[in-house]
């Protein structure tokens, strides 16, 4: 039995996008499989230690999002930066992404830093982005569709040191128009997708729990799960953009 | 030119007859929406008649709060205009008082959108705003929570001073407009045995919207509700006016409650179940009593006030007892669950999942419900609608074996599935989300148990 060490980074204030879901799914993954998830939570004010396999931050309201900036940028950033520097596995989602990169600019111009953990910027757009999103994803030399939900008004830009994460098949992505989805370096995932992201995409849930074990010096082969509903809830959300309207 | 006000309104009725006669969903709308394009505010001039307006407005439990509001009044012999069909945009309003037979002197109560609230306000002028809570909601609709506690606050301060604000206590965002306007009345709990032990998962407003300094609570009762202080600053839950004293659950047949009052203690027995009925009664109590209504009266009214169309409404079907339970957001669906665990019985169970408008098209919310409580309870679990595989996937997720459950596409076919599996004379818990709650309404109309909706108005 394995142990992949996760830093739930302030789960009290970024979690409006039923972040726990995500969790769910690494919890369960790993304990069908005879493994185990091992949480701890970074709330603000908390110095997390860097040698965590996995780390996930989700979305919060602009209010939280901003009450929690200053500290993930001087309390967390450093050891985010080693632990990525490092090979853990690390899922940013929503504002998650936004507060991974370099710099959040507000509706109002106000510059929030962020963790630098992924090479991008962010920028408050006066319109939401939001909808069904499916993308076509590339994880470990592999591609496939994932699908989920968006809802944000910032537009992100990508810098030289990371990829997107895939290419726009419906939906907005990081900025409406690059027909770009999401951020990946190493084995950090950024990406809009929430509703939540893994229940229905346990491919990028296992690829991160993958890396999350070797990160652990563990590294094993996880078997197969019987994903019959997961596969019935994805096509239900791809079926779902060609009949948007309804 | 504008449409000649007349001219606007009887055409606006033809078309609300024929959308009825059409068998188009009880055209509850139809008539607003066309009068509105004509007279963009139709609203204020077919409300100038009216002898007063009360508007109630909350993320959970506006519909069931006005239905109690309007017994209060219809117990006193009071005329009443009401959008008791459900309709609670401006079109709705609009409708309602189109379709009115004898508005003159009337007392308008209507249950208004969160976000709909600054147009109906500003158009009705009404004489009190009852505002009860904010959950987090159809978060792909209204944006973030923030925004709509920031609109009330605009709608506050543009109150004239006649204006009476009935307001909860236990929700921070809602008592913080207190301190915005001088005419309040507040309603709350205070009966510390309703208490659950921690702030709930799904918790929204537990930052102080004074000083935005996490809140403390000594005791929450659903949600973010509860008794509150900042530590900070002076912001602390307000005593409420009026208050559940005591919150008696007499499991999902209803509860008895005793509601102390400026004016002394009142009893409501009533058959809404759960301790978030008991914030509607007080809600409405705490209105009855801004408009000087004698309070042992308007109780008996409403604890003798049935379920809302589908509020904890039952329906006798083949030998079961059908009870549709809304489930539409986190805070609604977890005080649910938690009524439901007082059924001594198995829980045989019909979850509903759409993800179309009026559901919210974003299906996240159904992670942020605590379906792990009851998990040890369930007798047979049927799952339905547009997304149901996603509600599978949180009940697998949650740890619930996918082997105990159905998905089915259809509602017939779930209906009957569900059915199939129960021991004679059990009940049937229905959760379905809104248009959910409709296709299953339309099915139940179909098997000859139910009514067609709007004629429940």
């Amino acid at each position: 039995m394995a142990t992949v060490r996760l830093c739930h980074l302030y789960p009290d204030q970024m979690n409006i996008y039923a972040d726990r879901g995500n969790i769910a799914v690494f919890r369960q993954r790993l304990a069908w499989r005879g493994h185990r998830l091992e949480v701890t939570d970074a709330g603000p004010g908390v110095e997390p230690s860097p040698d965590h396999d996995l780390w996930y931050l989700g979305g919060g309201q602009d209010r939280d999002q901003t009450m929690v900036a200053g500290d993930l940028a001087t309390l967390k950033g450093s050891a985010m930066r080693d632990a990525a520097d490092d090979g853990a596995a690390m899922l940013f989602v929503c504002g998650g992404i936004q507060l991974a990169g370099h710099v959040y600019v507000g509706v109002n111009g106000e510059r929030l830093a962020g963790a630098a953990v992924l090479d991008l910027e962010t920028t408050a757009g006066s319109s939401r982005l939001i909808g069904d999103l499916v993308i076509e994803a590339e994880l470990d030399g592999e591609t496939r569709e994932v699908v989920g939900y968006e809802n944000h008004a910032g537009r992100t830009t990508l810098g030289d040191a990371v990829r997107p994460l895939g290419r726009v098949v419906s939906g907005h992505g990081n900025d409406g128009t690059s027909g770009f989805e999401g951020a990946v370096r190493d084995r950090v995932i950024g990406t809009y997708l929430h509703g939540p992201l893994l229940p229905k995409n346990p491919w990028v849930a296992d690829a991160l729990l993958g890396w999350a074990l070797a990160h652990a010096g563990e590294p094993v082969d996880l078997e197969p799960l019987d994903d019959r509903v997961e596969a019935a809830a994805h096509s239900a959300a791809v079926a779902r953009t060609s009949h948007p309207n309804r | 030119m504008r449409t000649p006000s007349t001219v606007a309104r009887a055409l606006a009725r033809s078309i609300g007859w024929l959308s009825r006669h059409a068998g188009r969903g009880g055209g509850t709308t139809v008539p607003g929406v066309i009068l509105l394009r004509l007279r963009p505010d139709a609203v204020a001039e077919l409300a100038g008649p009216l002898g007063r307006s009360i508007v109630i407005s909350a993320t959970n439990g506006k519909t069931t709060t006005a239905r109690l509001v309007v017994a209060a009044l219809e117990a006193v012999d009071t005329p009443i205009v009401a959008n008791t069909a459900g309709s609670n945009l401006l079109r709705g309003v609009a409708t309602a008082l189109l379709d009115a037979k004898r508005p003159t002197g009337a007392t308008g109560v209507f249950e208004v959108d969160e976000a709909a609230m600054g147009s109906v306000v500003e158009q009705l002028a009404p004489e009190v705003v009852v505002l009860m809570n904010l959950f987090r909601d159809q978060l792909d609709r209204y944006g973030e929570l923030e925004a709509l506690a920031d609109g009330w606050v605009e709608l506050v301060d543009r109150l004239p001073e006649t204006t009476t604000l009935v307001l909860n206590a236990d929700d921070p965002a809602i008592a913080e407009l207190a301190h915005r306007h001088a005419k309040v009345v507040t309603f709350g709990v205070d009966d510390a045995s309703a208490a659950r032990a921690a702030v709930q998962h799904a918790a929204d407003s537990t930052t102080c919207r004074n000083c935005s300094s996490p809140l403390v609570y000594e005791r929450v009762f659903i949600g973010h509700l509860g008794h509150w202080r900042c530590p900070n600053c002076d912001r602390r839950r307000p005593p409420p006016d009026v208050s559940v004293a005591a919150f008696d659950p007499e499991g999902i047949s209803g509860s008895s409650l005793t509601v102390a009052t400026p004016t002394g203690p009142v009893a409501v027995a009533t058959a809404l179940p759960g301790l978030h009925n008991a914030y509607n009664v007080a809600a409405a109590v705490a209105t009855a009593s801004s408009l000087g209504l004698d309070l042992h009266t308007s109780a008996r009214a409403i604890g003798s006030t049935g379920a809302a169309f589908g509020r904890a409404e039952r329906v006798a079907l083949a030998g079961h007892d059908l009870m549709v339970l809304l489930a539409k957001n986190p805070a609604g669906v977890n005080e649910n669950l938690r009524t439901l665990v007082l059924h001594p019985d198995p829980l045989h169970l019909l979850v509903l999942l759409n993800d179309r408008t009026a559901d919210g098209r974003d299906v996240s919310w159904i992670w942020d419900v605590d379906y792990e409580e009851i998990f040890d309870r369930v007798g047979s679990l049927t799952i339905c609608g547009d997304r149901g595989h996603d509600m599978a996937l949180r009940f697998r997720y949650g740890g619930f074996p996918v082997d105990r459950l159905t998905v089915h596409s259809n509602v017939g076919d779930a209906l009957d599935a569900a059915l199939l599996t129960m021991p004679d004379r059990a009940p049937l818990f229905a959760l379905p989300t809104y248009t959910a709650m409709l296709e299953l309404r339309a099915e139940l109309v179909r098997r000859g148990v139910a009514d067609d909706f709007w004629k429940d108005a």
